[in-house]
């Protein structure tokens, strides 16, 4: 019996994970749709028709100024996944190195790299956003490079956690005494004994980054129009409160269930993952 | 050979091997001054309660230790000066020259990569091997030590296999690339009793094939009676007696030995005998006593054990013929 074949049949009895794994497929499906198709031309304006009830012509009706509620949903699903794919990419880019990098060499190098990783943490992702935006001006990339700048501790220190507990395992010191250096037995054993925890907390901040793009749209310091996003709609949203309260409703629910698809995912994950469920027959 | 002659280089030689470990409490000194001789062929054990310095003189040896322990005094391979090497000297001798079994077969190979794989990597590092000749050599090695079904065996995943298998797996794993030194670290400590005489008499015969000097650490008297030529043992980070196994066990002198071997359950003892226990416990490494280690739960002991620390020195009236029977007792013969 090889082990992929048994996760697979376990991961299709995790109901929460089969749960979660749909919504996110879900996401990944608004996107490959949008990329080539939206029921309206995104950035189309027909004031004439706004603030429509859904009907057949507007599936989920119209906003403010008359855009397609249904088609800046699915446009905006691009940005909140491009946004969790590169900021969790910049964390676990640079963080898996360092925490690495501080796990294989206690001492002064572990001591510098977890107090700069400390330093980074002080100033959570929405304030360190903010910081650069007064410096670079407001804008997607300013805050994607933001979020992805707080993941890079997070990573670094569940990989130096994680790592320093696999260090501690016989096969590491059995690999140095067959003559292996500290880094092929980084690469070779550290890494992929830790690559399940690394998984799982890539969904959560995945997760994490939608939610703060999300906010810092909200703000206006995020995604900038004519750009659609879910946190952009939600501001937008605002000022009709008392008009079109539902128009909130949209983008809420839209985000929530993208978060909780990929916790949901992580939660499966690091029960799939763990090896010591994994070795029950 | 002449006299004037200097003797042929040994494999292994340690002299006055000292190593300092820091820890919360201040720097400790866990080994005191180890020094021992190894040629091909010879098979060394190493034997002392836990705390000892036993398995810190194996990972000394291996230049294992942690980064910050301080080491002082010699150990030479073919001559060739070990201590304060550069890390990368020292790992083109790991697993190529000398090659290091240990204590836990359940966690000592990792759990994500094949049987054959883990066996056939340092043969692809030391011996430049490509990966399908390591992999039949990895499979040789398999047959050699004797694991049922080898062929299928090699891509199997360590869970898959039972403590006394996977101990013979890092067998094939240690002696892959055939080194010169096999240091055994209590290798058969977690394994079932039936099992344990399988795994040790299949390691010995190996290295006498091979031709391999080995290193072997136990706290089992028995197992050392049967497997290793010559014993040393230690206490408090220092060796207290060493011999010939059967002259050990023969003529035991230093008080801490013969406490060991009282200590022993024997078959043939009446039922509801108390074991004899050596009194007292182990001194802490941090708080040793600054003459013999031992003193302070020594029957023998004078004041004067307090103040210097006893070195070994040979015995008197010893067979002519044997290997030197050393103690590090002034006041052993008064016990005997």
């Amino acid at each position: 019996m090889t082990e992929p074949q048994h996760l697979g049949r376990r991961a299709l009895r995790h109901p929460s994970f089969v749960l979660g794994a749909f919504i996110v497929l879900l996401l990944l499906l608004a996107v490959g749709v949008s990329l080539f198709w939206s029921p309206y031309p995104v950035g189309d304006i027909d004031i004439p028709n706004k603030l429509a009830l859904p009907s057949a012509a507007h599936w989920l009706g119209t906003d403010s100024l008359g855009r397609d509620i249904a088609s800046l949903l699915l446009v905006g699903s691009q940005n909140s996944l491009m946004v969790g794919v590169i900021a969790v990419g910049i964390g676990m880019g640079l963080g898996v190195p360092l925490g690495l990098l501080a796990a294989a060499r206690p001492g002064w190098v572990d001591e510098v790299v977890m107090r700069a990783s400390d330093f980074t943490f002080a100033f959570p992702a929405l304030l360190s956003a903010i910081m650069l935006t007064a410096i670079y001006g407001p804008g997607l990339v300013v805050s994607i490079v933001a979020i992805g700048i707080f993941n890079i501790p997070v990573f670094a220190r569940i990989t130096r956690g994680a790592a320093r507990a696999v260090w501690k395992r016989d096969y590491c010191l059995a690999a140095l005494a067959a003559g292996k250096g500290a880094f092929r037995t980084t690469i070779d054993h550290v890494l992929p004994n830790i690559s399940s925890a690394l998984i799982v907390q890539a969904t959560v901040q995945f997760a994490i980054a939608i939610l703060a793009e999300a906010a810092l749209s909200y703000l206006g310091l995020g995604t900038q129009p004519p750009q659609p996003s879910w946190g952009r709609m939600l501001n937008e949203a605002q000022s009709q409160l008392f008009q079109a309260p539902w128009l909130a409703l949209y983008p809420g629910v839209a985000i929530a269930l993208a978060v909780l698809g990929l916790n949901l995912v992580g939660d499966g994950l690091r029960d799939l993952l763990d090896p010591r469920l994994a070795r029950q027959r | 050979m002449s006299q004037t002659e200097s003797p042929p280089t040994p494999l292994l030689q340690v002299q006055d091997l000292q190593v300092a470990l820091p820890t919360a409490r201040g720097w400790v000194q866990a080994l005191r001054g180890v020094s021992l001789r190894l040629e091909r062929g010879q098979t060394l054990g190493l034997i002392g309660e836990s705390g000892c310095g036993k398995s810190l003189t194996a990972l000394a040896l291996m230049g294992l230790l942690p980064e910050r322990a301080r080491v002082q005094g010699s150990i030479r391979l073919h001559g060739q000066e070990l201590v304060d090497q550069p890390e990368r000297a020292m790992c083109r001798l790991r697993g190529a020259r000398m090659a290091m079994v240990f204590q836990e077969p359940m966690t000592a190979l990792n759990p994500l990569h094949t049987i054959g794989r883990q066996i056939a990597e340092p043969m692809r590092l030391h011996l430049g091997l490509s990966a399908q000749a390591a992999r039949e050599r990895a499979l040789q090695w398999l047959e050699r030590v004797q694991l049922p079904r080898a062929s299928e065996r090699l891509d199997a995943y360590p869970h898959q296999l039972s403590g006394g298998q996977r101990q013979r797996v890092m067998i094939a794993m240690a002696l892959s690339c055939q080194p010169d030194l096999l240091i055994a670290d209590e290798p058969t400590t977690a394994l079932d009793v039936t099992v344990q005489k399988e795994v040790l008499q299949l390691m010995t015969r190996l290295v006498r094939e091979e031709g391999m000097a080995m290193l072997l650490i136990s706290h089992d008297l028995g197992l050392m009676h049967e497997h290793v030529q010559q014993v040393m043992v230690m206490y408090g980070g220092s060796v207290v007696e060493h011999a010939e196994t059967q002259d050990l066990f023969d003529s035991r002198c230093h008080p801490y030995t013969r406490g060991l071997f009282h200590a022993r359950p024997r078959l043939g003892l009446a039922r509801g005998t108390r074991l004899h226990t050596i009194a007292g416990s182990v001194p802490d490494l941090a708080d040793m006593p600054s003459g013999c280690a031992f003193a302070p739960r020594c029957e023998l002991a004078v004041p004067a054990c307090n103040e210097a620390r006893p070195v070994l020195a040979p015995i008197k009236g010893q067979p002519p013929g044997l290997l030197a029977h050393t103690v590090a007792c002034p006041r052993w013969e008064l016990g005997a």
